[in-house]
């Protein structure tokens, strides 16, 4: 499994692997933002979490229907699958996640503070949404893993990922954001939004998984 | 250890593709496949290998412990992509299988020797050509251990010489108790294969 991680890490840095295109839409979106906006400093302070959580959320989803894509191109899919007996399929799919997490969506948990500053978004504010992006990201790429299990037959499959993946995604950008929103703004919490986005998260990491190996167990025709 | 099927029938998108295969295989045992064009032996392989469930009867694998419960957790599959990462090398395609699939058997440097590759390890696999690829996807049945290989039109795109040191690495693996099932057009050079074939509806 250490193998796998490993290798799916290296596939996404490589040349081609697809892991710089996401970071590089993460931050040409929230750059354009303010220039949309105009140069109101507070707007944008208000609205800063909320872009980088938008941002963040189309970004991920943006290279996720290659997830399994890739791998049943060239055959390998096959490969894992049929060694599924020794290694179960949902937790290939875990591994893989967490790869694709490690080498797509981190980069853009550690892009998220320098692009708070572009939106006037004050330290603790950053902080903030820093922390719930790293939290709440691992929950997209679950979720997501689960649409392009679905997809990973169908040509042009991509579209359909994000289509499919999107409302179940929103409820973790309306607790990742709300959360955010608490750490700075005085009567709304910080604590209980967050805490249900780490429940999300466990929960998809669970479910996302499990649902992914089923529907690419029936995929494999 | 045996590989027996009973009575198989495969189906490919509702159609039924195949129906009525048996057969039996035991240690040392090859089959080839063969049979036209849409006949079924790629889908045979894929529900031998439980890529595809079996429309009707049953396949087993008798013999085989714990380590090897299923046809599929002692097989080797190879189909008819390679099922290597063009932006990896040769050398991290081949480890990175050794390690996964568990049973480690050569090095990989070792199974690139025995393919006649020994020079381009650190090459990445996408600047092979097609046979070179080919002898590579060979070179994974190596590095870890199954008694069961299933192959689907393994010499695609092989050159003769290549050809011939496969059918010694196939008779090396039979004499070493495996089990060989190859669908294939053209003679593999396995001197004691029995033959199915497929279309007729009848078994060997």
């Amino acid at each position: 499994m250490w193998a796998l991680y490993i290798r799916d890490v290296q596939l996404g840095v490589r040349a081609g692997g697809g892991a710089l295109v996401g970071i590089i839409f993460f931050l040409t979106v929230v750059a354009v933002v303010p220039f949309g906006v105009g140069p109101d400093l507070n707007l944008l302070a208000r609205i800063g979490p909320a872009i980088l959580w938008v941002a963040a959320l189309l970004s991920v989803l943006l290279g996720l229907d290659r997830l399994f894509q890739a791998d049943r191109e060239d055959g390998s899919l096959d490969l894992l699958l049929i060694a599924g007996q020794r290694h179960m399929s949902a937790l290939m799919v875990f591994v893989k996640c967490l790869a694709h997490w490690t080498a797509s969506v981190a980069p853009l948990v550690i892009a998220a503070p320098l692009l708070g500053l572009f939106m006037n978004m004050e330290p603790v504010a950053i902080g903030a949404a820093a922390l719930t992006l790293l939290v709440g990201t691992p929950a997209i790429t679950f979720i997501g893993a689960a649409g392009a299990a679905v997809a990973v037959a169908l040509p042009r499959g991509g579209q359909l990922v994000s289509v499919l993946v999107l409302p179940l995604a929103i409820p973790v950008l309306i607790f990742g954001v709300s959360a955010s929103y608490g750490a700075v703004t005085d009567p709304a919490p910080f604590l209980p939004p967050f805490l249900i986005l780490c429940a999300l998260t466990l929960f998809f990491a669970v479910i996302g998984p499990l649902a992914a190996a089923q529907a690419l167990k029936w995929s494999s025709d | 250890m045996r590989l027996v099927a009973q009575a198989l029938a495969g189906e490919r998108g509702g159609e039924p593709v195949f129906s009525g295969v048996s057969f039996s295989l035991g240690e040392g045992d090859a089959l080839t496949v063969t049979g036209p064009n849409g006949s079924g032996k790629s889908t045979l392989l894929r529900v031998v290998a439980g890529l595809l469930p079996a429309a009707a009867g049953t396949i087993t694998f008798e013999g085989g412990g714990e380590e090897w419960p299923t046809p599929r957790s002692a097989a080797h599959f190879l189909g008819h992509q390679n099922g290597m990462k063009t932006a990896l090398t040769v050398d991290e395609n081949l480890r990175f299988w050794r390690e996964f699939k568990g049973e480690p058997h050569l090095e990989s440097q070792e199974a690139l020797e025995m393919m006649g590759l020994g020079e381009i390890g650190h090459l990445p696999f996408g600047y092979l050509s097609t046979g070179q690829k080919r002898r590579v996807a060979i070179a994974r049945l190596l590095v870890s251990y199954r008694p069961i290989w299933l192959l689907d039109e393994p010499t695609a795109g092989l050159d003769a010489a290549s050809e011939a040191q496969f059918a010694e690495l196939m008779q090396a693996h039979l004499e070493d108790g495996g089990m060989i099932m190859a669908a294939t057009h053209l003679p593999l050079g396995l001197t004691a294969a029995t033959e199915l074939r497929m279309g007729a509806g009848a078994a060997a």
